[in-house]
């Protein structure tokens, strides 16, 4: 799946994420996260991103994340939706 | 699994804050909802979110309803499709006529059997809104054997109607007694419409109470605040329930003694007497209460 | 070595001294011998006013390395602290320790004092915002030292912490030193954490901006221990100080939480003449108070006390007579204010009465039920307040060892999961008030009792409350938010948090 446009997902809100997805012409993902938990879940909130753009099929896309302590279920929600938004 | 349907709770759908908590609020059913809780823009974050919901957040006793777009939209289908494969308890279809109950149940008939669910086991709840909705209830709910109740919407309704909707209700006495009659002659819940004022406690308890004695068998709640409130009313007293009990245990009593009829305090106990003791312990013993 | 918690500490701590471990919640009691103060006496037909903030510190011969303090009634709409501190830096003091019962964001200029040299030692019950940070970041120059309230007294009664000269913010003072909180414009209420401060402190000078002829009554602190009065402009901004109203939180979450506390004090057989009751200021705490309110109403019980920090919430309870007394350490709000300054009933203590282990008993001993909130509370039950899961210090005990160790039922009610982060671990980041005061936890997703109390696990056996195992509330928080990542923390020590009776139970480490 490729992203064709700069698209965005989710909120600002407690419990949420922000999502923006832009096209990547130089390949691979570049993902910038930033998190109110990133001491306790960075990694693990940066392999559930990876994982959901793999399971996409996005190969190629720069993400910008602000976390705003989602849970799993609602980051990979996130992540699909923009993708989706971007194709 | 026999379960109550007093409260039914309304969470917006596109809110993770809301959906992870919302099985801890005591709802009997939740309703996650992608119709009118959601702007146009973010239908399709919603529907995705959702459906990440209830595969992932525990729910805990409460049953899940999603209350999908009107199938008339460009959303309603896609939303049926998306949540249908992750089988919540039941899909709330606004708005509905004959027609849309079949279609939909038609297109939850191959979701089941693509996904090898159980042929029937995604649940309906009609939404009644609309005039031609209320005359035409009894066939809605013969129109499929997966709905399991029917809420009524008393704002769409009236606005359909053209009359006011005041604080009182009495302009919806008639659709609570057909909606609660037609649900009583299927057996299937009768859930009452929302009550909106958060301040005015008096006449939501009244409002509740009302709806009770016309037969509506449970209300729908837009603020987790309102749930204990609906389960007061449609407790069954301690003097009820200690009443139901003498009548059973009289029963009990005149089978040991070979008597077919029997009295109780003087009155005599006949089948609908004991029908509705019968209901009385079974709402308490499902309420916690015995 | 490791204390009785496990908690790892060092033997001596640079800037701080032997540590004594912390050995257990009454392993440190018995007699105990208070410190002799100095008193300078008055002379007949000397005044004691004077014009400047720099004169009363001249006068009281403030020399560098000297310890001075405040008290927070003023919260965070303090402005004593700060422009005592401004007066100390351009004189040129240098190695000042500040003993400040509490310390909130208004005190920010603090931390320039603290880089540039000014300030090296920091004594609080309490601290939030920039100091509190810059203290994690190791920009300190001593360990601060993190007292609790009752704890605080204890030390300044013992001498363990001496204090050359204490500031005492005033909202009414009169030409004598008579000092009042009910009156002026920065009115406060009680002035129940000034007292320890001013009964044994080397000076005293009580700063305020409503002088007034001698006598000032009614009086909080009275002429005998103060020996100056400067009037200023003003000491502080009401807005900072006390909250209009407090009101009960609608987050239905908090709700329910609430609702299973009035359940499980119902529950636990307290509930009955007599009552006494504390809970703080929080929109969750307010909560089970409405509930338990509603209790004693059906029930027709009345409670013998309720204390602490007090609200108006607290106060109406009072009034509608489900309490005989108040007993009043802090005023949160106008409407307690008000009660205190005119209801005999509502009476005010100092921290000492209120908290100290080691006096002739205090009224945390005689609480029968206190609702507590936590950071973390870890499997042993123990309870971080004092810093975030991230190590930064954003909080500390303040009350809550004191009361969790004093009421026969110590309550901590909390969401189990916050923002991601789930509040029942393995192993708390700082351990405030040990596992062994703290008697069930209440969370929206179930209740733990501690394994301690088999009463109150048999007693809530009757009820349809949802009790599971710590590790069981534990397992369905990560359940929810997978297993946190374990910070990593310098190991330079720069704060020491005391246990009341003056034990170490735990430190906290500089931030990375």
């Amino acid at each position: 799946m490729k992203i064709q446009k700069p698209a965005k997902a989710g909120t600002m809100e407690s419990n949420d994420i922000y999502i923006m997805v832009q096209p990547n012409d130089e390949g691979g993902v570049i993902l910038n996260l930033e998190s109110i938990v990133m001491t306790q879940f960075g990694n693990q909130i940066k392999t559930v991103i990876m994982e959901t753009l793999k399971e996409l099929g996005v190969e190629d896309a720069v993400v910008t994340a602000k976390d705003r302590g989602a849970l799993d279920y609602t980051i990979r929600a996130r992540i699909e939706t923009a993708v989706k938004r971007g194709m | 699994m026999e379960r109550l349907r007093r409260t039914m709770l309304f969470m917006p759908g596109n809110n993770p804050s809301m959906l992870q908590n919302a099985g801890i609020l005591g709802a009997d059913s939740v309703i996650l909802d992608l119709e009118d809780a959601v702007s146009l823009t973010e239908k399709d974050s919603a529907r995705i979110l959702v459906r990440n919901a209830i595969k992932s957040v525990n729910f805990y006793n409460s049953e899940v309803v999603v209350r999908i777009n009107p199938l008339g939209t460009e959303f309603g289908y896609e939303d049926l499709d998306v949540i249908g494969r992750v089988k919540p308890d039941a899909i709330m279809v606004p708005k509905a006529t004959e027609a849309d109950i079949k279609s939909v149940s038609e297109k939850l008939d191959k979701i089941e059997e693509e996904e090898g669910f159980e042929k029937g086991s995604i649940k309906l709840f009609a939404l009644i809104e609309s005039a031609y909705g209320l005359e035409n209830v009894y066939s809605i709910l013969q129109s499929s054997d997966r709905i399991i109740g029917m809420l009524l919407g008393a704002e769409d309704l009236t606005a359909d109607l053209g009359i006011k909707r005041t604080r009182e209700g009495e302009e919806i006495f008639y659709a609570r007694s057909r909606v609660a009659t037609a649900c009583k002659a299927c057996k299937v819940a009768a859930i009452d419409t929302p009550f909106a004022d958060m301040e005015d406690m008096e006449g939501f308890i009244k409002d509740i109470t009302r709806a009770k004695s016309l037969g509506m068998t449970g209300k729908a709640a837009i603020n987790p605040r309102q749930i204990d409130t609906i389960h007061g009313v449609y407790a069954p007293t301690e003097a009820e329930i200690r009443y139901a009990q003498r009548v059973m245990e009289a029963q009990e009593e005149a089978k040991r003694e070979g008597k077919g009829v029997f009295s109780l305090d003087g009155k005599m106990v006949d089948a609908p007497i004991i029908a509705r003791a019968q209901t009385t312990l079974n709402t308490a013993r499902l309420a916690g209460l015995i | 070595m490791k204390n009785i918690l496990g908690r790892e500490i060092p033997e001596f701590v640079e800037g701080y001294g032997k540590v004594k471990p912390f050995g257990g919640a009454f392993n440190n009691l018995g007699e105990v011998t208070k410190k002799e103060v100095r008193v300078k006496s008055a002379v007949p037909g000397e005044t004691k006013v004077l014009s400047t903030i720099r004169e009363a510190i001249e006068k009281c011969n403030l020399k560098d390395g000297a310890t001075i303090s405040f008290h927070h009634h003023l919260r965070n709409g303090d402005y004593v602290l700060n422009m005592v501190l401004e007066e100390v830096a351009k004189m040129g003091l240098k190695d000042i320790k500040v003993a400040a019962s509490s310390i909130f964001p208004v005190h920010a200029p603090m931390v320039e004092l603290m880089k540039s040299g000014v300030i090296t030692g920091v004594y609080a019950n309490y601290m939030s915002g920039p100091v509190a940070e810059a203290i994690s970041k190791g920009l300190l120059k001593n360990p601060a030292v993190m007292h609790t309230h009752g704890g605080r007294a204890r030390a300044i009664e013992s001498g363990d912490l001496h204090i050359d000269v204490a500031f005492i913010a005033a909202p009414t003072a009169d030409t004598y030193g008579n000092i009042n909180g009910v009156e002026g414009k920065a009115a406060c209420g009680t002035l129940g954490y000034a007292i320890p401060d001013a009964m044994y402190a080397d000076r005293v000078v009580a700063v305020t901006d409503n002088l007034v002829p001698y006598p000032a009554c009614p009086i909080d602190i009275q002429q005998e221990y103060v020996d100056y009065v400067v009037a200023v402009e003003s000491i502080g901004d009401p807005k900072g100080i006390v909250s209009g109203t407090t009101r009960i939180t609608k987050d239905p979450v908090g709700l329910k939480i609430a609702k299973m506390t009035s359940q499980v004090i119902e529950a636990s057989g307290l509930l009955k003449d007599g009552f006494s009751f504390q809970t703080g200021a929080g929109g969750t705490s307010l909560a089970v108070a409405a509930y338990v309110k509603e209790l004693m109403k059906k029930k027709g019980i009345q409670g013998s006390f309720a204390a602490g920090g007090v609200t108006g919430y607290i106060v109406e309870m009072f009034e509608e007579g489900l309490f005989r007394s108040i007993f009043d350490v802090q005023c949160f709000d106008l409407k307690a204010i008000e009660s205190y300054k005119n209801n005999k009933a509502h009476q005010g203590m100092s921290a000492s009465m209120y908290g100290n282990p080691h006096n002739r008993g205090a009224v945390v001993n005689n609480l029968d039920v206190m609702i507590l909130g936590a950071t973390e509370i870890d499997v042993d039950f123990n309870v971080n307040v004092t810093t975030g899961s991230n190590g930064v210090i954003m909080g500390g005990s303040g009350g809550h060892s004191d009361t969790a160790a004093g009421a026969k039922l110590a309550i901590i009610v909390t969401q189990l999961v916050k923002g991601r982060l789930p509040i029942v671990v393995d192993k708390c980041t700082t351990v405030t008030t040990p596992g062994e005061s703290i008697d069930v936890i209440v969370t929206e997703r179930g209740i733990a009792v501690n394994p301690r109390r088999t009463d109150l696990i048999e007693k809530l056996k009757t009820t349809n409350l949802p009790v599971m195992t710590i590790e069981e509330l534990k397992k369905i928080a990560e359940d929810m938010t997978g297993k946190p990542e374990k910070i990593q923390l310098d190991d330079e020590i720069v704060a020491i948090v005391e246990y009341r009776d003056g034990t170490v139970i735990d430190v906290v480490k500089k931030v990375k």
